[in-house]
């Protein structure tokens, strides 16, 4: 290591003290994400029809590896079904924090129902409050559970700290 | 000494510990910034506008941390030996002169002055090592006892090459009193252009001295776990912090003095503005901030040496070549007086150039050899 290569070295670091950080300033500045990024879940519904996908068969629940996901199925009501099917989610829990985001679930599922998103900020003060429900999956919901909560207490719209290219699996998701 | 004397004294004692600490303070943040930026990262921007109320934080987190006690300690001395450190470093700083006589309100601008300050400040700086070294001792534990010895090791060996290194300029100046020396380089020019070799050993000394990156082994966290700081929490962590910044900061001020024309600005600029050279804390704080400005750079751009390798260049690099200087010097002064000193900076100059080219090679060759006695 000649004294040259030392120049050199203080070179690199002097020529980066000028340059622009790459830090992202997160709760500022959203984060980009790459498309295929697994976030929160979300529950699809057929755009034509506007039923749900979802046909209550669990076996998103026998493919999940941390055993995140609880369905309970009930018959579908033929005058009003909720899905196309014969039965229906009428209880779709995941527990996010068991949840490791791998993505089986989606790869098991007949149907294309569930698919991962790309929101990630979930973090929040209870336990009970990481078991999302339908009512927090379902396509068109937009933010996490604290996140809309904090949104109603401040009467303010849910803010994402991310941004992502669309992907056409999660179709009706729309992220800023 | 009268008691108004005294009084005064005591006053400029305080302000420049007072003046230390808050430049310890905001230096952290600066390196952490610094650093960052280097990092292409932004560094703590959180606390207050700017991140400019961080070292307040720190200082609150670090008084009210548990103060973790090591059962093997040394009562007495585990204590002590963050207040040794931390008064050495605070001590040596007062022998600095930043202004001319009577330029602080009518007071002199230094705490002290004594005619041999430089010696001085040389061998209370090396007092200080004795902080770290009884830590390392008393803490009771392997890797502060390991962090201990590497650090008085390491000190003993680069004061050598230190003190020989001004020795040249001691030579040239005849005096080891700061104020002449400044003086002197006034008059004749900034020794740095002189006294290249010393200057290039003493900065290189200094960063071993201090403590500092390339040459930290004595706190290395990965091998050491923080070395004689590894039993010390709270308060008396901070201390040590403290005291190795304020020993930067020491440092930093001792270089510009010695080789950089100390608190006078460069004689030539009085002829664009007059007495720029003259004006007072401006010159001495700009030289201090450059050094520890290349104090940072130089720890976000080397690694740490090994520790052979930081004795072998010790010994057979600083060593030797401090001591070539000193004798190059004493003969330019002895054998042919009245030559300008321009001629021994010209020399020294083509020297340390064939050294740096030179050094090149035998450790190239030095490496052959190792190679092929590692094939063997
Ligand atoms: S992503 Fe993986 S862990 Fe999470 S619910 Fe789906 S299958 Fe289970
Ligand atoms: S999400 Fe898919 S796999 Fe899971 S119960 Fe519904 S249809 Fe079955």
């Amino acid at each position: 290591m000649g004294v040259l290569d030392l120049a050199k070295g203080m070179g690199v670091t002097l020529g980066k003290l000028f340059s622009k950080p790459l830090t992202v300033s997160y709760p500022e500045s959203r984060v980009q994400l790459k498309p295929r990024f697994r976030g929160r879940h979300v529950l699809t519904r057929h755009p034509d029809t506007g039923l749900e996908k979802c046909i209550g068969c669990s076996l998103c629940a026998a493919a999940c590896p941390s055993y995140a996901i609880y369905v309970e199925a009930a018959e579908n009501d033929p005058a009003h079904p909720v899905s196309p099917g014969e039965r229906y989610a009428k209880v779709y829990e995941i527990n996010m924090l068991r949840c490791i985001f791998c993505g089986l679930c989606e790869e098991a599922c007949p149907t294309g129902a569930i698919i991962l998103g790309n929101e990630f900020e979930m973090a929040d003060y209870r336990y009970g409050d990481f078991v999302y429900g339908k009512e927090d999956m379902l396509v068109g919901q937009y933010g996490s559970r604290p996140q809309r909560r904090e949104a109603e207490r401040q009467g303010t719209p849910v803010r994402l700290g991310l941004s992502v290219q669309p992907r056409e699996e999660l179709e009706g998701v729309r992220y800023p | 000494m009268t008691a108004a004397h005294f009084w005064i004294t005591l006053l400029k004692a305080v302000l420049v510990a007072l003046a230390l600490l808050t430049t310890f303070a905001y230096m952290t943040l600066v390196e952490r910034r610094l650093l960052a930026r280097m990092q292409i990262r932004r560094g703590p921007n959180r606390v207050g506008p700017l991140g400019l109320l961080q070292p307040l934080a720190d200082a609150i987190k670090s008084v009210f941390k548990e103060d973790v006690l090591a059962t093997n300690r040394d009562r007495v001395v585990f204590f002590l030996a963050p207040l040794i450190s931390i008064t050495t470093a605070l001590t040596v700083f007062g022998a600095i002169p930043a202004g001319r006589p009577g330029g602080f309100f009518g007071a002199n601008p230094w705490v002290f002055n004594l005619d041999i300050g430089v010696i001085f400040i040389l061998a209370f700086t090396s007092l200080g090592v004795y902080g770290i070294f009884l830590a390392g001792w008393a803490s009771g534990s392997k890797y502060s006892l390991l962090g201990g010895l590497r650090s008085s090791a390491q000190v003993i060996s680069y004061e050598l090459g230190q003190g020989l290194s001004i020795l040249g300029l001691l030579i040239l100046v005849g005096s080891a009193n700061l104020r002449s020396i400044v003086h002197w380089q006034y008059h004749h020019g900034w020794l740095i252009a002189f006294q290249l070799i010393g200057f290039a050993c003493f900065l290189i000394s200094s960063f071993a001295e201090t403590n500092r990156t390339p040459f930290d082994l004595p706190e290395a966290e990965q091998e050491l776990v923080a070395g004689y700081l590894t039993e010390y929490s709270s308060l008396k962590w901070a201390l040590f912090q403290m005291s190795e910044y304020v020993n930067m900061i020491t440092a930093s001020a001792l270089i510009s003095t010695l080789f950089l024309g100390g608190y006078r600005g460069p004689a030539f600029l009085d002829a664009v503005v007059p007495g720029i050279s003259g004006w007072p804390y401006l010159w001495l704080l700009l030289k201090i901030a450059l050094f520890l400005f290349l104090f940072i750079w130089v720890r976000a751009t080397f690694p740490r040496l090994r520790y052979d390798q930081l004795m072998r260049f010790g010994w057979k690099v600083l060593f030797p070549v401090a001591l070539l200087n000193a004798l190059l010097t004493a003969a330019f002064v002895g054998l042919l007086p009245g030559l300008s000193p321009w001629i021994l900076g010209l020399v020294s100059l083509l020297i340390l150039i064939a050294l740096l080219a030179l050094g090149d090679r035998l450790l190239a060759g030095n490496r052959k050899l190792a190679r092929g006695s590692a094939g063997d």
